[in-house]
């Protein structure tokens, strides 16, 4: 049984993967490459978003504020220093999501909830002002543009491939992390917080540690976003970023480790068929949450999997 | 910094406090006696002032009767978004985070259907008629409007307080916030009480955006920024504490008022700064009562 398990694990990996490092070979189109490099991104920003709400429980409406921190961090080394500096914007970027989610971390888990919540977004929409008024620095509302990362990885195809390394790596090591003591200790916090201190754990040290890691990951894709994009730009830190990346993980499911990372491809496959033919997308991503909520709470993979339990366990013989 | 620019400021101050206090206050309400979070409030503001423009320009009534059919159209939709959609998961676990997320969808459906009815275009409202003048006292002149506006936040802040503290729809709606099952065994509608409960709150904020109309551009967003602005305040006052709303939105009002006098740019983070020192000292709010935290 549980070798069976991590076969189809291992096998779902290796489609998954093959899948994305195909894309390149079937499709000259450098636009699918882009659909594929957002979706890689974005799942990536999915799944370290529900490393805090579907494993520990804390509803974050602010991860758009590391999330852009990582996309800044790129732009404005790019702007100020030199157009060689993407790299080190990366590393900045990823070093000032730690620092900053450490201080902002320990100030927001003090309180739980929906005060959690409106926290985040609080210091999200704070971090959006200051980007935006601040035109001299970060440009305001103009963004930055031409940011093109340096040497080889100028190339779309090479950028591409790194990019799928690195999101691969970064989703297995964070599956790894939530099949850890560490993992277990998280759900722990959201599903019994009071027998946490039992076993001689803190769940503020939890809470606080899966904030940083979540953080992290989430600066990773927005600087690694502004390479493909070769742009960035406010909306990146604004409030809707964060609302999208929830509602990719509701529509996938919270519930399990991929079912963000399939939402997000669903919405960014569903933005490029419907969202670019109607001025109503926010309508409709608005009625997709609404349904989800209402009728569908365990996400698209969560609903699938219980719905073939249940057809197994009719077809089962009593 | 002279003394009449002070009164100008502080006055000034107190129109943007009494605004702030019809919006949270719906919120807090809501929260207190629901514990619900209705993350959608500040659309319901919103559709107020499109509400009280569209009375106006349609069927050319007065300023005030438009601002009543703004709150009794706010809290209709208030209501019925209620019956329809929260009450459905009222109970389930996680809720807390399940019912942002609805009210979220709602914010994104009432914004863009306001688009769809109104355009994005801004419409703009005139103030009432016999408002239109401003007073002057020495160096000190305030719109009369304004004025108008503080004063009938005081009338809303007294009337409540008294509904809420002095006559039995008060008193069922604060036994609603202690315990919801024994108010159901007294005999007590529970879930009728919620909707009328949401149906006020909502109102409130209606009828908020709609005094906010003629000072303030009616556009589509509107609600985004007035439902942070809320959330300050009810972080800064406690959430769930009628008074503490109050002076909350005093405390916001004032700060950003003078924000915005002597250093315009920044006016809007002024805000989040004082939520933010207010969060290192008191998380719990700065007027609310001492409590024990929880985990």
């Amino acid at each position: 049984m549980e070798l069976g398990r991590g076969l189809k694990q291992t096998a779902f990996w290796l489609v998954l993967f093959a899948g994305f490092a195909l894309v390149p070979v079937l499709s000259t189109s450098k636009y699918h490459m882009l659909l594929a490099s957002h979706i890689l991104l974005w799942g990536l920003f999915a799944v370290a978003f529900n490393m805090l709400w579907g494993v520990t429980g804390m509803l974050s409406f602010g991860q758009a504020l590391y999330y852009g921190l990582g996309a800044y961090a790129v732009g404005l080394m790019v702007k100020h220093v030199g157009t060689g500096w993407f790299l080190p914007g990366v590393a900045l970027g990823l070093i000032g999501a730690v620092i900053l989610s450490i201080a902002v971390g320990l100030l927001i888990i003090r309180v739980s909830g929906v005060f959690f919540t409106v926290l985040t977004l609080a210091f999200g929409q704070l971090a959006w002002q200051i980007t935006f008024r601040w035109y001299h620095f970060t440009g305001g509302d103009d963004g930055i543009q031409s940011i093109i990362p340096p040497g080889i990885l100028g190339n779309g195809l090479v950028y591409y491939y790194f990019i799928l390394v690195l999101v691969a790596l970064s989703i297995w090591l964070l599956q790894r992390l939530s099949q850890s003591p560490m993992g277990v200790l998280l759900r722990c916090v959201r599903q019994n917080p009071s027998r946490v201190p039992f076993l001689g754990q803190s769940v503020r040290f939890s809470q606080l540690r899966v904030y940083v890691v979540s953080s992290f990951f989430s600066a990773l894709a927005g600087s690694l976003m502004a390479g493909v994009d070769n742009s960035i730009h406010t909306d990146m830190l604004y409030w809707t970023t964060s609302g999208e990346v929830i509602l990719m993980s509701v529509l996938g499911g919270i519930g399990q480790f991929f079912g963000p990372f399939i939402g997000a491809g669903v919405i960014i496959i569903l933005q490029d068929v419907v969202g670019a033919k109607t001025q109503y997308w926010p309508l409709m991503i608005g009625i997709v949450m609404m349904v989800m909520v209402l009728l569908l709470p365990k996400g698209l993979v969560g609903e699938f999997q219980s719905l073939s339990a249940r057809l197994k366990s009719l077809a089962a013989p009593r | 910094m002279d003394l009449s620019f002070i009164a100008v400021q502080l006055l000034s101050g107190l129109t943007m406090a009494t605004l702030l206090f019809l919006v949270a206050s719906g919120l807090t309400l809501i929260f207190g006696v629901g514990n619900v979070f209705n993350f959608a409030h500040g659309s319901f503001y919103m559709l107020g002032a499109y509400f009280a423009y569209q009375t106006v320009s349609a069927l050319h009534t007065n300023f005030w009767a438009a601002a009543l059919m703004a709150a009794l159209g706010a809290g209709i939709i208030g209501m019925l978004a209620e019956f329809l959609f929260l009450r459905r998961i009222y109970g389930r676990s996680e809720e807390g985070g399940f019912q942002i997320l609805l009210t979220y969808s709602f914010i994104l459906v009432i914004d863009d259907l306001v688009k769809m009815i109104w355009g994005t275009e801004y419409k703009s409202l005139l103030r009432p008629a016999g408002f239109q003048g401003s007073i002057s006292a020495g160096d000190v002149t305030m719109p009369t409007y304004n004025l108008a506006i503080i004063a009938i936040g005081l009338v809303i802040v007294v009337l409540a307080w008294l509904i809420l503290t002095r006559t039995r729809p008060g008193r069922v709606a604060r036994a609603a916030a202690l315990d919801r099952e024994m108010l159901g065994a007294m005999g007590v509608n529970v879930p009728l009480t919620m909707t009328l409960v949401f149906g006020i709150a909502t109102a409130l904020g209606g009828f908020a955006g709609a005094l906010a109309a003629p000072l303030r551009s009616v556009t589509p967003g509107a609600g985004i920024e007035v439902i942070i602005d809320s959330l300050i305040v009810v972080v800064i006052g406690g959430m769930g504490h009628f008074w503490g709303a109050w002076l909350g939105a005093l405390l916001l009002g004032e700060v950003t008022s003078f924000a915005v006098a002597i250093v315009p740019e920044w006016a809007s983070v002024v805000g989040y700064l004082v939520m933010v020192l207010c969060l290192i000292f008191k998380p719990e709010g700065l007027f609310a009562p001492r409590q024990v935290r929880k985990a």
